[in-house]
């Protein structure tokens, strides 16, 4: 039922086919109720008076401001250089991963992962507990060599933090990519005598570029609109803070945060656009698909020394949150120290009481979301790169566009938009359920699938689909049997990326919980995070989901190895393992 | 069909209000919440207390944005003001027949209910200094005990407060500030305490939270935030200075709500002596609105008394002139502190340094020098005539819907940010100035 949209969609004729349009109606549709509406409702404050005549006044309020323009330029500046950090760390981790013979590859991966699932304020309070003014990095330090590291501080903190959370996006598309290289170009590069830097730069990594670009600028996209870690570390002057911090203020409706909110929005979509353009007018497919990727080679031992020296370094300081979590749900006390005074599992008791009936609503909303998203993903990639349908790349902005909407103003739209309305054919407001909240879960998250997708898609040749047509196979037999199953690997990495993230979505939880039954573990840690008594049960349940979400993960990649193994003869299966 | 499956698995899952719940939504924090169920329900057999935790915000979000029959009963949080947004919204019904005649009328100066009857009283919270022991003893430093003593060198970087836009008792405290100390002279107090901050956090929830766990020294709160973190084993104490005001955390009856009666004696129940018994709970740590003497014997030895302090205070807390200029107050903290705090930091600590070096070695230029450095970098933007000036007042309580007065309001703001930094850039510069001389 849910694959219906994606295979109702017409294969690469030149004239867009009845499916085309049905299926491209439907995700018009999706959006425009589950986004362009809701949001729209409540961003039209921005655009009028107090008495509802349009203006453009409040606009210009926000362009006389000198703060707001140093919001924006420091907004680029972080956004920039977390990109440009997080591929430091991703690049090597994919490559090394993905051509040569590791031992741990899969861990690896799966640890790289985690970031990512760092639940709010659990991963900022942890990172301060470890590197902060008074973590026990600088404890030590001071204790030892009397100087301290004030990596926390300032803007410099904040790209910190940020790129340790958000490489895995470039590590998850990046090894997608790599891995569906056709090893022939490769073969074909050595036999002309590329070898080394020259063989990565001029020939591997081009021919991944798709899967590095998306990454990269979900990267940009999303630290340029991420409040959480700004404010976290005290860094008021960024556009998402200034925007935050209007729309919340008490009992004051502030137009310049949806102002602020509408630009970045533009912003986003733009800077999307500009990534879709770096790749456009070239062409990353190739015909070999599964079987004949890229060889796995043998490190040197001085290279093995140094490629695993590298990993561990990184893997310590990207899990290094991960470990304080750990820590602070043991502890009893843990104040101006390098470790925990006392340890204890009260925490974990108090968390198991009621914890249950969270986990179950997280994996039930999030999979849901998520499953939704691969399948909108997949059309809307299908659409915009397969078939000549009118404004399709609109379906892609759209989709984007809600990067950039901040998730209490989506919750608000729900709200005003869905005000009053039953589910069909009962007595619940839709309100009132839980169907909003997976809802908000794969708006906000349907970006990262549709990054995934349609980078897959653009390395598919279109001969394979084209040769199946041939042979006489209906148009929507080639998308269920060759289309889907080659990209796989894309869509198990754009499904994983909405899972996880949505699992620790907080702000639009918040205000969509109705009651405590239908409530995720991203509510019950806000709960026990906001506590003077102490973080340890908030820490804990952080742990459980992380864990939880980590399974998970891990078991996906589990999938794609061995889908990858069988994809030539088999062809089936893969498509389906993350319904 | 996708449809129908999905409304199926939303019935399935969909919490039915039964008869008898009583919806409370509340910024709280979940041991607050879970003794008063408890003890509630225990009494009352046949009510359910459903809690929703959301912050301030997102709680008026929620009631604002449901229809009159689905609203939550109960609306329980600290700041005033957020009740005063939803009784502007007309969401609010009257309770002022659950008030506990027990209970005095004011604490100080200040009411401890509603006078038109539209939110109660139900525990009552001063504003002071919390620190941490093991924090201040690493650094040598003194234990600080009114805000006077926040100004000075020592305490430079160890500080942390939150903002009076973010958090309605931040608010009171720097309005009781000001009105304590006057206008001009509170700013400059305030500028100074500022200077010395370390961080300007988001949430009032994260000054305890920092000092908790050692990030902050010192940080300017309100009472339960350290007396909880006290009595929960943290090394941190908490004192009231003499310039405090003590005032009300609120609850109150969601109009168009269902279970309307069950909601009123949940309300009545909390501010009768049973329920303010709970407040004394160590992680809870509040005072209640009942004096010692009413609360059946049960007070601790030692504990605080909420009256006592407020009798203490120096400050009488007028309410009409806080709510004045409250726009005003918010916009001018945020313009020239909160996202200036860079600029004034560095200003503040060349400040420190010259005057360091003057105290070991006098220099009238350079004490010339520093004396306008100062008043540079701790003069407010807004002198004490125009902050009583009415017309003033106006532009910032008009609603900035409009486009008109938006753009004055933030051409205001953008004339106080850039001002406010370039004071502290000159302050500084000429604060390095002195220590040259001086050196």
């Amino acid at each position: 039922m849910l694959r219906r949209a994606g295979a109702g969609a017409a294969p690469g004729g030149r004239r867009p086919g009845v499916g085309a349009w049905v299926a491209g109606a439907l995700v018009l549709a999706f959006l425009l109720l589950f986004l362009l509406l809701p949001v729209g409702k409540v961003f039209v404050t921005a655009f009028v008076e107090g008495d509802g005549t349009p203006t453009l006044g409040h606009f210009a309020a926000f362009f006389q401001q000198g703060l707001m323009r140093e919001a924006f330029f420091n907004s680029l500046l972080v956004a920039g250089l977390s990109a440009l950090f997080a591929a430091l760390i991703a690049v090597p981790l994919a490559y090394f991963t993905v051509r040569f013979q590791f031992r741990g590859a899969l861990l690896i991966q799966t640890l790289g992962v985690l970031p990512l699932i760092m639940p709010p304020f659990v991963g900022a309070v942890a990172m301060q507990l470890i590197f902060g003014r008074s973590g026990s990095v600088n404890l030590l330090l001071g204790e030892w060599f009397g100087w301290n590291l004030p990596i926390m501080e300032g803007l410099a903190g904040v790209v910190f933090v940020e790129a340790i959370h958000y490489f895995p996006f470039i590590l998850m598309n990046l090894t997608v990519a790599l891995r569906s290289i056709d090893g022939a170009m490769e073969e074909a590069a050595l036999n002309l005598g590329c070898r080394g830097w020259r063989l990565f730069w001029r020939i591997i990594f081009p021919l991944a570029a798709p899967g590095f670009v998306a990454g990269a600028s979900l990267v940009f996209v999303k630290v340029f609109d991420d409040l959480g870690t700004p404010l976290v570390l005290g860094q008021t002057n960024l556009l998402a803070p200034q925007a935050y911090l209007r729309i919340t203020q008490v009992g004051l409706e502030d137009p310049l945060g949806y102002v602020i909110s509408v630009i970045m929005i533009v912003f986003s979509i733009a800077a999307m656009a500009l990534s879709a353009k770096l790749l456009a007018g070239r062409d990353y497919a190739t015909t070999q698909k599964g079987g004949g990727a890229l060889q796995r080679r043998r490190l040197s031992p001085l290279g093995a020394v140094a490629a695993y020296g590298w990993i561990a370094l990184v893997l310590l300081v990207v899990l290094s949150p991960h470990l304080g979590v750990l820590l602070l749900s043991f502890a009893k006390v843990w104040s101006f120290s390098p470790l925990p005074d006392a340890y204890t599992l009260a925490h974990y008791a108090t968390v198991f009481q009621d914890s249950g009936g969270m986990i179950r609503n997280t994996l039930l909303y999030c999979g849901l979301a998520a499953g939704l998203d691969v399948v909108l993903g997949v059309t809307i990639a299908y659409l915009m790169l397969r078939t000549t349908l009118p404004a399709r790349r609109w379906l892609d902005w759209i989709a984007t566009a809600s990067l950039a909407v901040p998730g209490i103003v989506l919750a608000i739209g729900y709200l005003r938009l869905y005000k009053g309305v039953m589910l069909p054919g009962t007595d619940v407001l839709l309100t009132g359920s839980w169907l909003l909240i997976m809802l908000a879960y794969a708006v906000r998250r349907l970006p990262y699938a549709l990054r995934s997708c349609v980078a897959a898609l653009q390395q598919l040749h279109a001969s394979l689909e084209e040769a199946a047509e041939n042979l006489g196979a209906t148009p929507l037999r080639t998308i269920r049997r060759v289309v889907v199953p080659l990209m796989a690997g894309g869509i198990l990495a754009g499904f994983v990326t909405s899972f996880i993230t949505a699992a620790v979505e907080l702000s639009a939880t918040i205000l969509l919980t109705s009651a405590e039954s239908q409530a995720p573990m991203s509510y019950g840690i806000y709960l026990y995070m906001q506590s003077v008594a102490g973080r340890g049960p908030g820490a804990a349940l952080g742990v459980l989901a992380v864990v939880v979400v980590a399974v998970g993960t891990y078991l996906s990649h589990v999938v794609v190895e061995r889908t990858q193994g069988r994809l030539a003869p088999a062809g089936k299966g893969s498509g389906s393992s993350n319904a | 069909m996708f449809k129908r499956a999905m409304a199926a698995l939303a019935l399935a899952a969909a919490a039915v209000a039964q008869a008898g719940t009583v919806t409370v939504v509340t910024s709280f924090p979940k041991e607050l919440t879970q003794a008063y169920k408890t003890a509630f329900e225990k009494a009352n057999p046949g009510i359910k207390l459903e809690i929703l935790n959301k912050n301030t915000v997102q709680g008026i979000a929620y009631v604002r944005e449901l229809p009159a029959g689905q609203r939550p009963e109960v609306f329980w949080a600290s700041a005033p003001d957020a009740f005063e947004v939803l009784a502007g919204l007309k969401l609010l019904d009257d309770v002022a027949g659950l008030v506990n005649k027990a209970a005095p009328t004011k604490v100080g100066n200040y009411p401890i209910n509603d006078p038109q009857g539209r939110y109660l009283g139900q525990a009552l919270a001063g504003y002071g200094l919390m620190w941490n022991t093991r924090y201040l003893a690493a650094n040598k430093l003194p234990a600080p005990r009114q805000w006077a003593d926040l100004v000075k060198p020592v305490y430079f970087g160890h500080v942390a407060t939150s903002s009076p836009s973010r958090s309605g008792t931040t608010h009171l405290t720097v309005e009781t500030l000001l009105q304590g100390e006057g206008w001009a002279k509170g700013w400059t107090q305030l500028l100074q305490i500022a200077g010395n901050c370390a961080a300007v956090t988001e949430r009032s929830f994260g000054v305890p939270d920092g000092v908790n766990n050692g990030q902050f020294g010192i940080g300017l709160v309100i009472d339960f935030f350290g007396l909880a973190g006290k009595y929960s084993g943290f090394p941190v104490e908490f004192a009231y200075p003499d310039v405090t005001a003590v005032v009300p955390a609120n609850i109150a009856l969601v109009a168009g709500a269902k279970n309307a009666d069950e909601a009123r004696k949940f309300i009545a129940y909390t501010v009768s002596q049973e329920g303010q018994q709970l407040l004394y709970d160590p992680k809870i740590s509040r005072l209640p609105i009942l004096p010692p003497e009413a609360m059946g014997g049960k007070a601790p030895q030692g504990y605080p008394n909420a009256f006592e302090i407020a009798k203490r205070a120096k400050v009488h807390f007028d309410s009409e002139r806080s709510e004045s200029r409250y726009n005003v107050v918010s916009a001018m903290f945020d313009q020239t502190i909160t996202f200036r705090l860079k600029e004034l930091q560095a200003a503040t600590k060349a400040i420190h340094a010259a005057d360091a070096a003057l105290a070991h070695k006098p220099n009238p230029k350079a004490a010339a020098l520093l004396k306008e450095a100062r008043e540079l970098a701790y003069t407010p933007v807004v002198d004490a005539a125009k902050a009583a000036d009415k017309e003033f007042l106006a532009v910032f309580a008009a609603s900035k819907k409009d486009a008109a007065v938006n753009k004055r309001v933030t051409a205001l703001e953008d004339h106080w940010n850039s001002g406010a930094r370039a004071n502290y850039e000159r302050a500084k510069g000429l604060a390095e100035q002195a220590l040259a001389l001086a050196k």
